[in-house]
């Protein structure tokens, strides 16, 4: 074999060789943002004190933690992102990234987040970090998903879990705050889905995946959305009301629910012909406001613990 | 046609190399940071005659090292 077959046999096996945002992709960082913001909100307002390297760091294993399980995700559902216009971007659809790549560093990322948590803060937060994996990984990717309708409502737990290891990190226990923390991303999560799974319409069809879309229609949809964001409200006000809360908090609630239920009225009323005659323009607005509901509701718990913090309430 | 460190593959995986270098530095040092933390919070480090020192009653003098027969030597327990 000379230099040049060399040149070639390596040229063709590697078509698209990964960089290293590449592989930043595959831990799926918009969604590493959420989870290292709850975490950091969790840790933050939870009672005592944590140096602020170990503050530091266990958000950071949270976060390596949560990108893991988007890696391992992601090399799960390779073949269903390759179907689906909004994935088929990604790492492994598009070819820069092998799926045993991505299993390798789902895996070594898993493992050495949860070890590494353990060190930083304790082993109840570990032991949560590597719980979470596995729900997500497991329990949602590996069985929910493609198998029930209510994949979004039980596999949205995963996602719930990073203020509660924030939590848990800072004090080593679990209390009432960090379970309404939970609560409020996980009541959350069902209406965020759906509202993008009404004008996402084709790629969850094709791909096969049972979105309630798809097994139970649009119209049960609507109405799903509407029973969820209802629901939504009293968690949001028990939160505010809570230890942790605060009139930022309550604020938060009342303006960001009052808003939410709005959208979901709207969306119950619309029918189809209406959606597709705008273009899904209310669908897509309900969907924007859901990214930015849970930002404002723990942005709200950080003021009420820096008013706190302050002496002023 | 030579391998050479011109090569387009060497350019390609630069970044990739360069980027976890970055990742391992900062690792290094976030685990060197950590350990600073977790070893201040211990407090100072007695010896172990300081230690025995510090849990003897106050005013009983410097404590003395006792060995109990049953872990003597056996030539030593029968003098």
């Amino acid at each position: 074999m000379t230099d040049a077959t060399l040149h070639e046999a390596y040229d063709s096996a590697l078509p698209g060789e990964a960089q290293f945002g590449d592989y930043l992709a595959l831990l799926k960082p918009r969604v590493m943002s959420l989870v290292v913001f709850t975490a950091l909100v969790g840790l933050i307002v939870a009672p005592g004190s944590m140096h602020p390297i170990e503050a530091f760091a266990s958000v950071l294993f949270i976060a390596i933690g949560g990108g893991a399980s988007g890696a391992l995700n992601m090399w799960w559902d390779s073949d269903i992102d390759a179907v689906m216009k909004r994935t088929q971007g990604r790492p492994i659809p598009s070819g820069r990234v092998g799926r045993d790549e991505a299993l390798a560093i789902g895996l070594a990322l898993s493992g050495f987040s949860v070890v590494m948590l353990g060190l930083a803060a304790n082993a109840a937060a570990a032991a949560g970090l590597a719980f979470t994996i596995f729900f997500y990984v497991v329990v949602y990717s590996m069985w929910l998903k493609r198998s029930t309708p209510q994949n979004i409502v039980i596999g949205g737990a995963a996602g719930a879990f990073p203020p509660m290891i924030g939590w848990i990190a800072a004090t080593g226990t679990l209390s009432i705050e960090p379970v309404l923390m939970f609560l409020l991303i996980f009541m959350w999560t069902p209406p965020h889905f759906w509202a993008l799974a009404l004008f996402m319409r084709s790629d969850y069809d094709d791909a096969g995946v049972p979105m309630l879309t798809v097994t139970h229609g649009r119209r049960k949809t609507r109405a799903h959305i509407l029973a969820y964001t209802l629901l939504l409200c009293p968690v949001a006000l028990a939160l505010a009301f809570s230890p942790v809360g605060g009139p930022a908090t309550l604020a938060t609630a009342i303006l960001c629910n009052a808003w939410f239920v709005k959208g979901a009225v709207t969306l119950w009323r619309r029918d189809e012909e209406i959606a597709a005659a705008d273009g899904y323009k209310a669908e897509k607005s309900v969907f924007r406001f859901s990214l930015l509901y849970t930002f404002a509701h723990f942005g709200a718990l950080l003021v009420d613990a820096a008013l706190r913090t302050g002496g002023l309430i | 046609m030579p391998i050479n460190p011109t090569h387009p593959m060497h350019a390609r995986r630069l970044s990739r190399n360069v980027g976890l270098g970055l990742v391992l530095a900062f690792f290094v040092a976030l685990v060197f940071a950590l350990t600073v933390v977790k070893v201040q919070r211990l407090g100072p480090i007695e010896s172990p005659e300081q230690a025995l020192q510090s849990a003897a009653p106050a005013g009983a003098g410097p404590a003395e090292t006792t060995v109990s027969p049953d872990v003597m030597p056996a030539e030593d327990a029968t003098r």
